[in-house]
């Protein structure tokens, strides 16, 4: 073998002190398995090395939390003896690249990440953002990213329920798929990644290992793009949905007896990172003879099978004397399973190939003392220029409906059922609340309880200001669930940020994760799990920093969801919260006038918390009929939905004080949300919104068939509706 | 009376026509395990769930029909057991011979999971003494398009093996609510005798309040009331 040098380290993508470390950490130099395995752990991907200083900032414990971060997924209590496991994950890079198979194993390696940990996955969410509809790729990617995640989600049979999908110009050279998912399993019935107990074996379940998805994490995901990146196609995986089917079925059979002591996915780094962590987090060590793993071709080098990242397939630490049941479960699902190792006292992993030792290396160094960095971060100069916002300097429209027709068409608003009517939303008939409402809800069988998630992130406020942007995300998801009835309990995230090394890139970083942890910390609602996806950037022009959140609440009765759509004619309308007028940041100001300029609006997140807890008090009385946040194209284009998404088509009759009529009706304040009530419960919601110090605003009533606000709307709501739900088959239509 | 719900590799609505059959409408209910050989006869009525049967790589149901227990259930048949065949139940009959006809890709290429409605064309089978006449049930698939000769179609007609067509909420049956390009609006059909039903859309799907939708539980009581 030839000799490694620091020209090998580096297109390894190792820096010239990492390459430095190694050698002192091993006493020589690596051999080239060696070289691989240290250059794939201390990838940006899978050690968060820029990230790890500011990701400790994170509120990450309540009595509610099972699992926090550091685990293959977070796990909450839901109550009734049961836990939730969930996690968000970015598949960027792959799917820019590829953008079926990538999407496709983005899907396979959260739901693997869920199953690992004992639970069955029952729910998924999609937070897809590409580049501008106009753009020439878009539209290729767009389809192939949503067939992707419906190949292989509707398959496994693991419903896809909600997320979100945006289009902006940021985008143009790198997507952003972030894959959540969530699984129910018992509290008492949790499984970890942990290679305990020396002598016990290791055993290989799942698909064959092949020569794909070599040096994913380390080259393609931890690095920018440049007109070359197609020549990565190579590094994305194939995914199989019905091996990881048969692999899900398996393991949740497994997960019924008492024979294993830790489990853990190849995911990122395969076999590396799957043996490397699981005896980590043990302090032991793992020998493995690597003649011992099913390989789909012959030839295959110690440094490849080390290193592919072929799907669909797992790591187990069985109890010794107990492998011949395992093995027997994997057979009855026609699994390949096979002891190719067992955990050892020494604290190093061992991998032997042809009949000698081929890699040796101490497990601590690799996991626990990769490489951090606290990396320089400086506040970048565009800030400045982009929050001077002088609202009175932009004039007012001549039409207002036009402007709400113009936003209800635009593709960041309009309905999405052209994407979540290619996923099965329904498969294990849980899904309370389907997709179009603010937040999906699902009914936990055998229990009273309901679980609603919701994604969000504005990433336009993000790169306005990241800080008050990361907070904003927060509160906007924790909204989205209380509106749906439940209480926002703990979130996960997916950081997508460009390159790092760029000291305002990394205080894009730094602030939105502060942000995100003050809100985290008043809404009490701790980060349980997460990823960060940096290097999203091509030819030096990052993307916005977009840091994504899943909220995760509980209903304590499923019973007493609600959805965002009117549910009869003369309701009362009110809105709770603030209505400021605050036009910075907005969807209006993007699409409308192409301005992109904050300031973003206010966010008190006091108020927030004071505000969702008002709104779940009106709601667990029997009180409202009907709650739908602000978001995206303000308090217009919110009541339009509250018309128009329902069974029934129900118009509405608003009137309001205004100052700045665009601002009023298209602006984008925060922590504001529409109610719709039974004119005699109107007392009562107004007690209760008094009782926690929360605006409340009588709009109108609903009826009829127009939406009518003012003397500045009046369409009628048939041709709202078909703008609304017919925006992306048209867009889709147009060559 | 006793129902079994048969799993492939790759059934995903098993779990589901296993809770309906056995929480819901509280029916004695087992798996069946795709790899078993013994007769069915201590079962009532045979459900053979959706799903992607083998991955459905070559042609959904292609595989599951080489399954060992294919050759129970053709024997279950030929004794006039009741067998309901969903989506990919109904894909798997079609492969197996139970059933005539084929299911290609839908006309607009995607998958599409949404409500329908459907109209109960022939109410005297066993699967179809539904209380309502037009029943709003999702469907959730790629290749549910149905398809077959003019000869095989006459022969469907005449014999009312037409069990359910895609219709409007009204129950007009026309091309703008045919979800997925299938002949004559086709949505499910019987054998001649009346024992074995393929449907595309799901009941199991909507057989519960808390979804918001009970029409599903209709053709599962017809299957019981037919029984008891």
């Amino acid at each position: 073998m030839s000799e490694i040098t620091l020209e090998v380290a580096i297109e390894h993508g190792l820096k010239v002190e990492e390459f430095e470390k190694i050698i002192e950490i091993l006493g020589r130099k690596p051999n080239l398995t060696e070289l691989g395995i240290f250059s794939v752990m201390w990838s940006e991907h899978c050690s968060y090395k820029s990230s790890r200083v500011h990701l400790k900032k994170f509120p990450t414990k309540a009595p509610w939390v099972i699992q926090g971060p550091g685990e293959n997924a977070g796990i909450i209590d839901i109550g009734e003896g049961y836990a939730v496991a969930f996690k968000m994950e970015s598949h960027n890079h792959p799917s820019f690249v590829e953008p079926y198979q990538g999407a496709a194993t983005g899907v396979g390696g959260i739901l693997r990440d869920i199953f690992t940990m004992g639970a069955r996955p029952i729910a998924s969410l999609d937070s897809l953002r590409f580049g501008e509809p106009d753009n020439e790729r878009t539209k290729y990617l767009l389809k192939g990213v949503v067939s992707g995640i419906a190949d292989y989600g509707n398959c496994i049979g693991v419903p896809t329920i909600g997320g979100e999908i945006y289009f902006d110009k940021c985008y143009n050279g790198n997507i952003l798929v972030n894959v959540f998912s969530l699984g129910l399993v018992k509290k008492d019935k949790i499984f970890y990644g942990y290679a305990g107990g020396v002598g016990n074996p290791v055993i290989y379940v799942g698909s064959k290992t092949g020569r794909d998805g070599i040096h994913g994490c380390s080259l393609l995901a931890s690095d920018e793009f440049d007109e070359k990146s197609e020549e990565k196609r190579p590094t994305v995986q194939v995914g199989d949905p019905f091996t990881e089917k048969l692999l899900l079925e398996a393991c949740l059979e497994l997960f019924q007896h008492d024979y294993i002591v830790g489990i853990q996915d190849m995911g990122a780094a395969g076999l590396t990172s799957s043996s490397v962590e699981m005896a980590g987090r043990a302090g032991t060590g793992i020998f493995m003879d690597l003649d011992k793993v099913p390989l789909r071709e012959k030839g295959m080098t110690p440094y490849e099978i080390m290193l592919s990242e072929s799907q669909e397939r797992m790591l187990i630490v069985a109890k010794k004397g107990y492998e011949d049941k395992v093995l027997e479960i994997f057979k009855k699902w026609d699994l390949d399973a096979v002891i190719v190792g067992h955990v050892t006292d020494d604290g190093f992993l061992t991998l032997k190939y042809n009949g000698e030792i081929c890699a040796k290396i101490p497990v601590k160094y690799i996991s626990d003392e990769a490489p951090v960095y606290n990396r320089p971060y400086e506040k970048p100069d565009y800030i400045e220029k982009v929050n001077n916002l002088d609202k009175n300097g932009i004039p007012e429209p001549d039409d207002y409906n036009e402007i709400l027709k113009k936003l209800l068409g635009n593709l960041n608003i309009a309905n999405k059922k052209w994407v979540y009517e290619q996923y099965d939303h329904m498969v294990r008939i849980n899904t309370v609340v389907l997709p179009g409402s603010d937040a999906a809800v699902i009914r936990i069988k055998g229990t009273k309880k309901g679980v609603a998630m919701s994604s969000d992130c504005n990433s336009r406020f993000c790169f306005l200001n990241p800080k008050r942007g990361g907070m904003i995300a927060v509160c906007e998801s924790a909204r989205n669930v209380a509106c749906s009835g439940a209480r926002p309990k703990a979130i996960t995230d997916c950081l997508n940020f460009g390159n790092p090394e760029k000291p305002e890139i990394m205080w894009q970083f730094k602030e939105s994760v502060e942000g995100i942890a003050e809100a985290c910390k008043i809404l009490d609602t701790p980060v349980v799990s997460g990823n960060v996806s940096f290097y999203n950037e091509t030819s030096g022009v990052p993307i916005y920093p977009t840091p994504t959140v899943a909220m995760v609440g509980i209903l304590d009765d499923v019973n007493q969801h609600i959805t965002q759509w009117f549910k009869d004619e003369n309701d009362v309308i009110v809105l709770v919260g603030k209505q400021n007028e605050e036009l910075g940041g907005s969807e209006y100001l993007a699409y409308i006038y192409n301005i992109i300029k904050g300031p973003i609006p206010e966010i008190d997140i006091n108020y927030e918390k004071r505000l969702i807890n008002a709104l779940l008090e009106m709601n667990e009385n029997g009180l409202i009929k009907s709650a739908h946040d602000i978001s995206e194209g303000g308090l217009a284009v919110a009541l339009a939905e509250c018309c128009i998404t329902g069974k029934k088509l129900i118009g509405a009759k608003v009137e309001l004080n205004v100052e700045k009529a665009s601002a009023a009706l298209f602006g984008e304040s925060q922590s504001r949300i529409i109610i719709s009530c039974d004119e005699s419960n109107l007392n009562k919601i107004k007690e209760i919104a008094d009782k926690y110090n929360i605006d409340f605003l009588r709009l109108g009533v609903t009826g009829g068939k127009e939406l009518k606000i003012n003397n500045l709307i009046n369409i009628n709501i048939i041709e709202l509706k078909e703008i609304y739900f017919n925006a992306f088959d048209n867009y889709l239509k147009k060559i | 009376m006793k129902f079994g719900v048969v799993r492939f590799p790759g059934s995903n609505c098993d779990d589901d026509c296993y809770h309906v059959a056995k929480n819901v409408l509280g029916i004695e209910t087992d798996y069946l395990w795709h790899k078993d050989t013994k007769p069915l006869s201590e079962y009532s009525c045979i459900i053979i769930p959706g799903g992607f049967s083998y991955g459905d790589y070559l042609r959904p149901g292609a595989i599951a029909k080489f399954s060992p227990i294919i050759s129970s259930i053709k024997e279950f048949a030929d004794k006039g057991g009741l067998i309901i065949g969903i989506c990919n139940g109904f894909q798997i009959l079609l492969e197996s011979g139970l059933l005539e006809g084929v299911l290609i890709r839908n006309k607009n290429l995607n998958f599409i999971c949404k409500d329908v409605y459907i109209k109960v064309e022939n109410k005297n089978t066993p699967f179809s003494k539904t209380e309502k006449n037009i029943l709003k049930i999702p469907i959730a698939h790629k290749e549910g398009c149905f398809y077959c000769d003019e000869s095989l179609l006459n022969k469907l007609k005449s014999n009312n093996q037409i069990v359910f067509r895609y219709c409007d909420e009204n129950g007009d049956i026309t091309e703008k609510v045919n979800p997925n390009g299938s002949l004559y609006s086709i949505a499910g059909i019987c054998n001649e005798k009346g024992n074995v039903l393929g449907m595309m859309p799901h009941p199991e799907r909507c057989s519960e309040k808390i979804l918001g939708n009970e029409d599903g539980r209709q053709i599962f009581q017809s299957i019981i009331d037919y029984l008891s």
